[in-house]
C-alpha cells in the first residue's frame, strides 16, 4: 500500500466514492438532508457510467428501504442511506430486514427528530431504531465511516444481519477531512463479491416465498436466533477488525468495537459515540497538561453492545459521566442507561448522564470542560449542558 | 456461509399444505333443498370457498357447497344467501 493515498473529501462524497469501489447491485433511497449529498453523489455516479448499479428512485424512505429489502432478497448487494424522519418512517422496514436475515448496509446520516422541526445534528434517529435488529456502528471521523462501511458489509454478508453505519449529519457529512479511499482491488481483497446463501434466496428458476408466516410455535426460536446471531456479532466484529487492519493498515478503534483514549491512569473517564469524542480528546490532551487525569471510552459498536470491554475499559474509574446526543423521555441518555446495564454489579461507582448538542447544538471544548469538572459533583442523574 | 436454523423463505403452494379451517368457530351449513344456486355465496365469500355442487336437488336446482379445509366461518354468506339457504353451527373438533 502507499503511504499517502488521502485526499481532502466531504464526508458524504467519501462514503460515495467507497460505496462505489464496493459495488453494491442495487441502491435505493430518498433524499433528506443532511444524507443528501451522498445519494446526489452515487446517482451522479451512476449517471456518469462510472458504475453499473441500479439506481431506484423511490416515492419515499418506506418505498426505498423496501426496494432494498426485494433487491437483498433476491441475493445481491445492496445499500440504502437515510436519516431523522426518513429513518423512522422506515421502521417497519428496518425490522423486516433485520427478521428477514438481509445484509443490507445503510447509511445513517445522524438528525434530530421532529417536533421542532430541525435539521441539524443529534443521534436521536438512530437511537430510536436500536431494537429493530440492525447492527448499529458509529464513525469519529470521515475516514473511519469509510472504513466501517467496508468492514459493514462484510460483517453483514458473514452473518446474515443488516447493519447501519452511523455518521454526524453536517458534522461529518458535509466536513471536509483528509480521507483515503481503498483502492478497488485492495476492497476486493478484503470484501470478496457476496455469495448469497443457496436455496433461499428468491429465484425466479426455484420459486420461494418471502415474508411468510409464523406461529406462536415458531415465531420465539426466530427471534431467539436473531438474537443470539446479534450478540455473536461482538466477536465476529473483533475477527473482521483484525483481517481489516492486516488489508488496510488501519484499525477500526482498539478492537472494532471500542477505543481507549488515555483512560489507563484516568480517574475521570466520559464515554461517548460519534464525531463529539475529537472534541473530547482535544479538552482531555489539554486537562492532562493541567494533571486533571481525565480519559475517553469511544463506543463504537452501539448494536452489538459490548458489555465486556466496556467493563473492562472503566474498571478503574472514580467518576463515569456518558455523553449523549439523544434522550429517552422521562429516563436519560440512552447510550447512559446501556452503559448502566453493562456496569450492573461491576462498577461500584456513580454513573452520570450528560446530555449535550441536541438538534445541532454546537457541543464546545468548555462545555467537555464543564461536564469533566462537575461530574465528581453533580448529583446522580440526568444533566443537560446547553452552554 | 453462515448457515440459519430457521429458514425464512417457504417453498411455493405450503398453503395446500397448512389448512386453516382449524381457526373457525362456526362453520356454514348449506340446505341443499332450499339452495337455488344463485352464486350469491361465491360473490361474496372473502375465502373462495363456495363452489358448485354441479348437482341437482330434488326440485332441479344446481345447489352449492362449502370447501371446509379453508372456510374460516364468517358467516358472510349466511348474510347474503336470499333464500336463507345457510346457517351457521358451532363446529366442534
Amino acid at each position: 500500500m502507499k503511504k499517502n493515498n488521502k485526499q481532502i473529501l466531504e464526508g458524504s462524497h467519501a462514503v460515495a466514492e467507497v460505496i462505489k469501489q464496493i459495488k453494491p447491485a442495487v441502491i435505493s433511497a430518498y433524499p433528506i438532508t443532511p444524507q443528501t449529498h451522498i445519494v446526489e453523489d452515487l446517482e451522479r455516479i451512476k449517471a456518469e457510467g462510472e458504475a453499473d448499479f441500479e439506481y431506484i428512485r423511490a416515492e419515499s424512505e418506506f418505498a426505498a428501504a423496501s426496494i432494498v429489502l426485494g433487491a437483498s432478497a433476491t441475493g445481491v448487494r445492496t445499500y440504502c442511506a437515510t436519516c431523522s424522519q426518513g429513518l423512522l418512517l422506515m421502521t417497519e422496514v428496518l425490522f423486516n430486514i433485520a427478521g428477514l436475515r438481509l445484509p443490507v448496509v445503510i447509511t445513517c446520516a445522524n438528525r434530530a427528530v421532529s417536533s421542532p422541526i430541525n435539521i441539524w445534528n443529534d443521534q436521536q434517529d438512530s437511537v430510536t431504531v436500536r431494537d429493530s435488529g440492525l447492527l448499529q456502528l458509529y464513525g469519529e471521523t470521515n475516514q473511519e465511516v469509510v472504513d466501517l462501511h467496508i468492514l459493514a458489509y462484510k460483517l453483514a454478508e458473514s452473518i446474515l444481519l443488516p447493519v447501519m453505519i452511523n455518521m454526524d449529519g453536517f458534522v461529518m457529512t458535509h466536513t471536509y477531512e483528509p480521507v483515503e479511499i481503498p483502492a478497488e482491488t485492495l476492497i476486493k481483497k478484503y470484501l470478496p463479491n457476496y455469495v448469497p446463501p443457496k436455496d433461499i434466496i428468491l429465484d425466479v428458476n426455484n420459486p420461494r416465498s418471502l415474508g411468510t408466516f409464523a406461529a406462536p410455535d415458531r415465531y420465539m426460536e426466530i427471534r431467539q436466533e436473531l438474537f443470539d446471531d446479534a450478540a455473536a456479532a461482538l466477536s465476529q466484529i473483533k475477527k473482521l477488525n483484525l483481517e481489516f487492519k492486516k488489508v488496510f493498515g488501519r484499525s477500526l478503534g482498539d478492537n472494532g468495537l471500542i477505543e481507549e483514549y488515555k483512560i489507563k491512569d484516568a480517574d475521570i473517564i466520559l464515554v461517548a459515540m460519534g464525531s463529539v469524542c475529537g472534541t473530547i480528546k482535544d479538552v482531555i490532551d489539554e486537562l492532562r497538561a493541567k494533571k486533571i487525569k481525565a480519559g475517553l471510552l469511544k463506543v463504537i459498536s452501539f448494536r452489538p453492545f459490548p458489555d465486556e470491554e466496556i467493563i473492562k475499559s472503566l474498571a478503574k474509574a472514580k467518576y463515569i459521566g456518558v455523553i449523549d446526543k439523544s434522550i429517552s423521555m422521562g429516563t436519560e441518555g440512552i447510550l447512559a442507561s446501556d452503559i448502566k446495564r453493562a456496569c450492573y454489579g461491576k462498577i461500584k461507582v456513580p454513573i452520570k448522564s450528560f446530555i449535550v448538542g441536541l438538534g445541532g447544538r454546537d457541543v464546545t471544548k468548555k462545555m467537555i470542560e464543564k461536564i469533566i469538572k462537575e461530574v465528581k459533583d453533580k448529583k446522580n442523574g440526568l444533566h443537560f449542558v446547553g452552554q | 456461509m453462515k448457515k440459519l436454523k430457521n429458514i425464512l423463505t417457504a417453498k411455493p403452494g405450503t398453503t395446500a399444505e397448512n389448512l386453516t379451517g382449524g381457526w373457525r368457530t362456526y362453520k356454514p351449513v348449506v340446505d341443499h333443498e332450499i339452495c337455488i344456486g344463485c352464486d350469491m355465496c361465491n360473490k361474496v365469500c372473502p375465502e373462495g370457498v363456495c363452489f358448485s355442487t354441479g348437482l341437482k336437488n330434488s326440485k332441479g336446482r344446481v345447489y352449492y357447497d362449502r370447501d371446509l379445509d379453508y372456510c374460516k366461518g364468517c358467516g358472510l354468506c349466511v348474510k347474503h344467501c336470499p333464500v336463507k339457504a345457510i346457517r351457521l353451527v358451532e363446529d366442534y373438533k
